[in-house]
């Protein structure tokens, strides 16, 4: 019988239910077949009106009931997430998940149709300022609840039935991998045999799109929405933002092979490391990336040897791409040169809050498919960063271990181990 | 719950709030028992500003203080606070491996732009475009990193060299609570050895008096104390920023650091709020760690916001424990909904310093003088719409 704590004596933590829904489609089956075959979700935003932007694409989530705003979206995103992966795991009974819920969440906001709303009450016709609003405010008891923080856990607790306190957390893009981080050291301390952890993020609306949009990271390629996310490629020229959320049951080993369940894959490590150089723009000797990455490795009991396959942030911006390379090959070493390296973002965009989480289940599914998701529109490869990005077309690949990286802004870097179930 | 398995000392404070800045000042005014609020700024809401702050004495860069907004500022400025008081400021090789868990909401709005585009988009022949357009050509771009959550970790970051991780958690009252919790689970299973954990609020912005005044929550024209806000009850925010170094009684003892208490349980849950459910989580909660307590000389800090019915049912919580002096700091701080329980852990650390708690502030009759040896204290969280949560500090001899 093989053991069920790893070589640090913690026990090991297994995956047994994953969900996810981006701009290809909900479930992952949809997902894994759009992605394998190489297929784009980004498209032109129909939701709003997107006169005068320079940005008017992105990986919007069209197929589902439209919602009032981000809170709510973001709700609906990781609601069909987390069902489609606890039914997967049959863990617990129906609205009883027998652990904590940590969730990652976009800012959670009253937007402009609401702020508009209450602004139209005041009666004002002149000029309408805060004070007009704080005068019919309490007008709006709905907004209170639809616009607290913590509102998107509270429902998805409420659903659920997960235990304890809820965890909404951000640690920018790299928060999908923050909550399955918290779930895997909650089961390592032996607090808990199971975590719902999941991403989600439904921020398409006029000013997220517009405040990246201020920061230039965002490609501006509208006329050709399907090769608008370039990772690694020389052209690339920005990121697409996009939505949708990912979900994970993680369960101890013990816990998940005393009740006979199906084993996905094994979270065997975590890494993270804080940059201090800046709030948009990595440390240039790319020194907390290499330490993040190599944090990861080591706190899965392996070595850069053991790596063959990452999972990159890889947005498509020509600042993250180049740290990114920097990372993986300061690590991996010359084996990089090897090494396949695929972005799901050329695909599905990024998935901000969610895309650590959505990347993670989708690395879980390389590893269930022996099959690596290619990088499409790599037409013009970047001689500055040479990596095997898997091109165009899946490819069948042992993977035995595989790195997912997410990477955020003020300093976030976040990297999960992934692996198969030990023989 | 997170149980001291690997004994936890909080070794640093940072606070700022309308009381001041550090303990003494705090602990100053709380003696003086004279709560109140700002009438005026808000009018007619009630608020409590921050006391006058040099923010260069811990931002030196004038550069990174415009990078920021207000909330960052204050929640920047404590964390530095906080990391003098534990004598790691600068410890490069501590603090690349201090871990931090700061509990957040989001930034303040240009309230310019959003007046021009309230009063002009109705107008607008184009109401989609003059939207775009005005958003496009009048925010900041750098407006954005000062609204983002996890920003306010990010600053701490760059401008005082935390780096170990960076947590942000989300979720008014119970991302206080959750912060410590973690922070403390970690500790004490091995997993961290020092953290910076904490959080900020600028309680004087409309937009986000408008947030709580969707519940018509805002506390108005006149003030009271915490158990004395009637029957729908009500708050005024407040500007509050507190940070704490908690850190495992080995890694102290190894460089040298003395206790200022011991960090022994916080435990959290999420109760319904069905009538009775709080005041029923609360008991639950209590019995997890009620075996540890001691009774006479044990106070509770609570962190009741007076929104009702929450403050109520912990009311009802409280008069279950007579033998327990209660105080609750809304009265002195007003509410900052994410920072108030690190907050009070702070505060329930400098009482525990001084042996003794302050005085009652309250004709209701629930805080009652306590006039004994003080050895202990409960921090009690209760959201004003969700979350509970309950810390046992106790004092190292």
């Amino acid at each position: 019988m093989t053991s069920t704590r790893d070589k640090f004596g913690r026990p090991i933590v297994v995956v047994t239910g994953v969900g996810v829904v981006t701009s290809l489609g909900a479930g992952k089956v949809d997902n894994w077949a759009k992605l394998t075959a190489g297929e784009s979700g980004i498209r032109a935003i129909t939701r709003f009106p997107t006169d005068g932007l320079k940005t008017r694409i992105a990986g919007t989530i069209d197929f589902l009931p439209p919602q009032s705003c981000t809170a709510a979206l973001s709700e609906q995103f990781a609601d069909l997430a987390a069902e489609e992966a606890v039914t997967q795991s049959g863990i617990g009974t129906r609205g009883a998940f027998p652990g904590p819920l940590f969730v990652a969440v976009p800012p959670i906001e009253v937007e402009w149709p609401q702020r508009l709303e209450v602004g139209a009450q005041t009666g004002a016709n002149d000029k309408v300022d805060y004070n007009d609003l704080l005068r019919v405010s309490a007008q709006f008891p709905a907004f209170h609840r639809r616009f607290m923080f913590g509102s998107v856990a509270e429902t998805l607790a409420e659903k659920f039935g997960t235990q304890g306190s809820p965890i909404s957390l951000s640690t920018a893009c790299a928060s999908g991998a923050s909550a399955i981080q918290l779930g895997v050291e909650a089961i390592r301390r032996g607090e808990t045999d199971a975590a719902l952890c999941i991403g989600t993020d439904g921020s398409i609306n006029p000013e997220s799109v517009i405040r990246f949009s201020l920061l230039s990271a965002l490609s501006t390629s509208n006329d050709a929405p399907a090769g608008a996310a370039r990772p690694f490629a020389k052209n690339r020229d920005g990121f697409v933002m996009a939505e949708g959320a990912g979900a994970l049951v993680l369960e101890s080993y013990d816990a998940a092979r005393a009740r006979g369940a199906t084993i996905l894959g094994v979270l065997e490590g975590c890494g993270e490391m804080a940059d201090a150089f800046h709030r948009t723009r990595s440390s240039p000797d790319g020194k907390p990336i290499i330490g993040c990455i190599a944090n990861a490795i080591k706190d899965a009991g392996l070595t850069p040897a053991d790596i063959d396959y990452v999972n990159a942030h890889g947005t498509g911006t020509p600042e993250n791409d180049k740290m990114e390379y920097l990372g993986v090959s300061t690590v991996l070493g010359e084996r990089m040169k090897t090494v396949p390296i695929s972005s799901n973002k050329s695909m599905i965009g990024h998935t901000l809050s969610a895309a650590g989480a959505i990347e993670a289940v989708i690395s879980i599914l390389t590893l269930q498919h022996q099959r690596i998701p290619p990088t499409i529109n790599y037409e013009q490869p970047d001689p500055a960063i040479p990596l095997d990005v898997v091109p165009f077309k899946a490819r069948d690949a042992r993977v035995t271990h595989a790195i997912s990286n997410s990477f955020g802004f003020g300093g976030q870097n976040v990297s999960l181990v992934m692996g198969l179930e030990p023989a | 719950m997170a149980d001291a398995a690997r004994e936890t000392w909080i070794t640093g404070i940072g606070i700022v709030s309308s009381l001041g800045e550090g303990p003494q000042a705090h602990w100053q005014k709380l003696m003086e028992a004279q709560p109140g609020a700002d009438a005026s700024a808000f009018a007619p809401f009630l608020v409590h500003p921050l006391a006058p702050i040099n923010f260069d004495a811990q931002i030196p860069k004038k550069g990174d203080q415009r990078q920021m907004e207000m909330w960052q500022r204050i929640g920047t400025y404590a964390a530095g606070l906080a990391l003098d008081s534990a004598g790691v400021k600068g410890q490069t090789e501590i603090l690349s491996r201090m871990d931090m868990i700061v509990a957040a909401a989001g930034g303040e709005r240009d309230l310019a732009v959003d007046g021009a585009i309230l009063t002009g988009m109705p107008k607008a022949d184009n109401p989609a475009a003059f939207l775009n357009e005005r958003l496009m050509s009048d925010l900041r771009p750098t407006l954005f990193l000062a609204q983002l959550s996890n920003l306010l970790a990010g600053n701490i970051s760059i401008v005082h060299g935390v780096t170990g991780s960076s947590r942000t958690f989300m979720g008014e009252e119970s991302s206080g609570v959750n912060a410590v919790r973690i922070a403390l689970s970690r500790i004490a299973a091995g997993q961290s050895d020092i953290a910076l954990v904490g959080g900020s609020h600028n309680g004087e912005r409309p937009d986000l008096l408008m947030l709580y005044e969707f519940a018509g929550l805002g506390m108005k024209d006149k003030f009271a104390p915490v158990w004395e806000r009637g029957t729908k009850g009500s708050f005024a925010l407040g500007s509050i920023g507190a940070f704490l170094v908690i850190e495992a009684r080995e890694h102290a003892e190894a460089r040298g650091a003395k206790p200022m208490a011991r960090l022994s349980a916080v435990v959290a849950d999420r109760a319904k709020r069905k009538p009775g459910d709080v005041t029923a989580m609360l008991e639950k909660l209590w019995s997890a760690i009620k075996d540890r307590v001691m009774p006479d000389r044990t106070a509770v800090i609570s962190g009741a916001s007076g929104a009702e019915p929450a403050t109520g049912e912990e009311r009802a919580f409280l008069e279950g424990h007579r033998d327990l002096a209660v105080r609750a700091t809304g009265s002195y701080l007003g509410h900052g909904p994410d920072t108030q329980f690190p907050m009070n852990v702070a505060l329930a650390t400098i009482a525990l310093g001084h042996g003794r708690l302050f005085p009652p502030c309250d004709s209701t009759g629930l805080e009652r003088p306590m006039t004994g040896d003080l050895r202990q204290v409960l921090v009690t969280g209760v959201g004003h719409w969700r979350g509970e949560g309950l810390a046992l500090l106790e004092r190292v001899d």
